[in-house]
């Protein structure tokens, strides 16, 4: 018998009016992986996962992750299961303290699993912990509207890891980054799928997403193109095509 | 502070209140206090919705006055004492609290806020069509001179009853806003898809916030039957409320349960001070300017000026 990958989606369609963002897209994730995915601006990456996560609602297809259908879940219960993401641009919660920032998970996703419910002595202390994780731990007790760029997309990872996750979406994580700060995020992605949690990279930056990946998928249009060794894959005429042009 | 310090805290402070009302033995203390005591409430029952998940609502009267219509009903069906009439009241808001939040649920922002006027004029026309509570006429409440079990005058428990809805009110904002449920609130206030993807099931916190919201602002309304005598729609869904509703929490500060308290006990006696001396009609004016010059000045009221940050470490 089979193992269940971690994350199906089969036959996934999504439209915007009579604008067709996503097609019959099938992928399928397994557990531990690193996969890129990629494709021009427009071409469906976030709405792909916005299904996914429950943020949007697709017409047509259905998402399996963790051997539960998703289908008709609220993004919350999707978190819950185990499926986190980043923000393509950082959500932080503006009025609370970044300690807090991170500690929304650890009451709501974490806690909210049967057979774990941490005190607020371990809250406090993961909170520190995840925050020391991604170099922010001096500013526990400031607002995001205290931080840069790079430390606020920090913020988001922390966050999208207090959830406990299984599947962590990064999305466009490394946006406008300098080069030691896009190293530093991968550093950072690499070093959380060593612990256990599989990653879909969302990124433009191709030295990221070929260092990073072990598998990439790519969408143009609403449609998957390709999707294998990233090597290959970026030698794919259809995708050469996508990216420079006949 | 811990929760029962704080409540034991809003104990004393209640007693004391009460006992310098007693002291100064002028039964206009007592009339001017419930309208501070009742606006008190009120903001904190509408902080708790407007302020804490940021959706404000403009429909306080509706609230207000389906819990003072309760009692009415309840005066003429039943002899259940006003502390009963109270809670009963407050599920009658609730219900409706519940109800508004299940229609809204898709709206934000000025949206939600139209929804809820819209609500109170939909309620008042319902009152104002129906015969057995008045209708247009209104009704009247023949209240007893004293109270049976107390012994005092009964302005003085009508005061003693809303000093005890306070204490309930405020206990329950705070230990809302330290509470897994506050920071659920806050969440919702500054994104509510960042919220859900954060495990908070938004949409069950926020028929919690109107339920609660509405529960309270019913209790609130429950006594007014007894404290005016007549009620008539005009005064029962009076713009007074709505408007109060929102300035003093915005006044005051919408982030901690202390804001609301600072522009109630700011704008409330104010008013009354004015009433007094100038005109009651010059009341809304003056809550309409402080609200611009608040607006202006220090949008996040009298503790964003002082500094002050709602949310307590948890």
């Amino acid at each position: 018998m089979t193992e269940e990958a971690l994350l199906t989606v089969s036959g996934l369609s999504k439209r915007f009016g009579g604008f067709v963002a996503l097609e019959s897209i099938g992928l399928t994730v397994n557990d531990g992986a690193r996969v890129g995915l990629i494709g021009p601006n427009g071409s469906g990456k976030s709405t792909l996962v916005n299904c996914m996560c429950g943020t949007l609602r697709h017409e047509m297809g259905s998402v399996r992750f963790a051997g539960h259908t998703l289908d008709g879940l609220s993004a919350h219960e999707r978190t819950r299961l185990g499926l986190a993401r980043s923000f393509q641009l950082p959500r932080p919660f503006n009025t609370l303290s970044l300690a807090d920032n991170v500690r929304i998970p650890l009451l709501y996703t974490v806690n909210a699993r049967h057979g774990r419910t941490l005190g607020a002595r371990a809250i406090g202390e993961r909170c520190a912990e995840l925050l020391h994780m991604v170099g922010l731990a001096d500013k526990a007790g400031r607002l995001p509207r205290d931080l840069t760029q790079i430390e606020m997309r920090k913020l988001e990872l922390a966050r999208a890891m207090a959830t406990a996750p299984r599947l962590l979406i990064a999305d466009e994580a490394m946006a406008g980054l300098s080069h030691g700060e896009v190293d530093d995020i991968l550093a950072l992605l690499i070093r959380l799928n060593e612990q256990g949690v599989t990653v879909i990279l969302i990124e433009h930056i191709m030295r990221a997403v070929m260092h990073f990946s072990q598998r990439l998928v790519v969408l143009v249009a609403g449609r998957k193109i390709a999707d294998g060794d990233p090597a290959d894959v970026v030698r794919d005429p259809d995708v050469v095509r996508a990216y420079l042009g006949e | 502070m811990n929760g029962t310090k704080f409540v034991l805290a809003l104990l004393i402070a209640a007693a004391a209140t009460f006992g310098a009302a007693r002291l100064i033995d002028n039964a206009y203390v007592f009339f001017a206090g419930y309208v501070v005591l009742q606006y008190i409430a009120l903001a904190t029952a509408w902080n708790i919705l407007g302020g804490y998940t940021g959706y404000v609502n403009f429909g306080t009267a509706a609230f207000f006055a389906l819990g003072a219509y309760t009692t009415v009903v309840l005066h003429k069906l039943t002899s259940l004492p006003l502390p009963l009439m109270m809670p009963i009241g407050g599920i009658v808001s609730g219900i409706v609290g519940l109800g508004t939040g299940y229609l809204t649920l898709r709206l934000r922002g000025a949206f939600f806020s139209i929804a809820t006027l819209a609500l109170a004029v939909v309620v008042q026309t319902l009152i104002t069509n129906w015969d057995f509570v008045g209708g247009s006429r209104g009704a009247y409440i023949i209240r007893p001179p004293q109270t049976p079990l107390l012994g005092i005058d009964y302005i003085q428990y009508l005061f003693l009853l809303m000093l005890g809805l306070v204490v309930i009110v405020l206990a329950t904002a705070r230990a809302i806003e330290g509470s897994r449920l506050g920071y659920g609130f806050a969440t919702i206030r500054d994104d509510e898809v960042a919220a859900e993807a954060s495990g908070v099931p938004t949409l069950r916190l926020k028929l919690l916030a109107t339920t609660l919201s509405g529960a309270f602002m019913g209790m609130v309304g429950a006594p007014l039957p007894y404290y005016v005598t007549y009620l008539d729609p005009t005064s029962g869904f009076s713009l007074a409320y709505a408007v109060n509703g929102v300035a003093m929490p915005l006044v005051g500060g919408t982030s901690s349960w202390l804001g609301p308290v600072i522009g109630a006990i700011l704008l409330g006696t104010l008013q009354q001070v004015v009433t007094v001396t100038i005109s009651s009609a010059v009341n809304l004016l003056i809550v309409g300017l402080m609200l611009v010059g608040f607006v202006i000045v220090a949008p996040n009221g009298i503790l964003g000026l002082v500094g002050v940050r709602g949310r307590r470490a948890g």
